[in-house]
């Protein structure tokens, strides 16, 4: 059951903050992922797990880089279920955790940061993990 | 503390992912959430056998990595003497 939206609004007004547009639909996520060109990240929000309070500050750490994704794009696990449980179909071989990032380019995953990748590591060295990938995957300032 | 965390006070390993190593041929890869007098308590759990000839401990491992925890059972409770090691996936080399 999804917990208490006035709960959760701080946590989907930090990705807001750092330029992360959010998916609640199914429609809405199939208009960003469909067809996806150019590179993307996805990162599956979450409320529940300890991970959550240093995934959100890591990507946000890591989208100062100089390089990274064209865009960056958030669904919420155990909120807008249908739109997470869409996106996941995305995400080919790997499988569903929350907190999690996934960096597509034209469409495949071509980096992904599990939830045990995030579990007690401060959020500088998730970002350094996700800055990794941006200069492997993504190649161009936006 | 970063950002918004929901459930303080809990076990240094409540939230980890975790390897629990049986003192059998099961090893069970999933989040810790508490232990107690009945055993750990794992969530969003998968398993592996060793007499598994699909893939070995070490392969089951390595994919779980890089792919994530292929979850089959939801909760597990691991009595306390089948417990051999318990130690966080993001320790294991895969």
């Amino acid at each position: 059951m999804p917990y208490d939206p006035r709960l959760v609004a701080p946590m989907r007004d930090e990705m807001v903050r750092m330029g992360a547009r959010e998916l609640k639909t199914v429609a809405e996520v199939d208009e960003a992922l469909g067809d996806q060109k150019g590179t993307m990240l996805v990162f599956v929000n979450s409320v529940c797990g300890c991970a959550a309070g240093n995934a959100r500050p890591a990507l946000a750490h890591a989208l100062k880089h100089a390089i990274r994704p064209q865009q960056v794009v958030t669904v919420f696990a155990g909120q807008d279920v249908d739109a997470t449980a869409r996106a996941r179909q995305y995400f080919g071989e790997y499988q569903p955790s929350s907190p999690s990032m996934a960096l597509l380019r034209d469409g495949e995953v071509v980096h992904f940061i599990h939830r045990h990748q995030i579990e007690g590591q401060a959020p500088q060295t998730v970002a350094a993990n996700l800055t990794a990938a941006f200069d492997k995957f993504c190649g161009a300032t936006v | 503390m970063n950002g918004h965390v929901f459930h303080p006070g809990h076990q240094a390993l409540h939230g980890i992912t975790v390897v629990l190593d049986t003192t059998g041929p099961v090893t069970y890869v999933g989040r810790f959430d508490t232990q107690d007098e009945s055993g750990v308590h794992l969530l969003d759990v998968a398993v592996h056998d060793r007499s598994d000839p699909a893939a070995s401990r070490e392969e089951f491992l390595r994919r779980t990595l890089k792919f994530g925890v292929p979850v089959t059972r939801k909760h597990v409770v691991v009595l306390p003497g089948d417990v051999a090691t318990l130690v966080p996936l993001s320790t294991v080399g895969g």
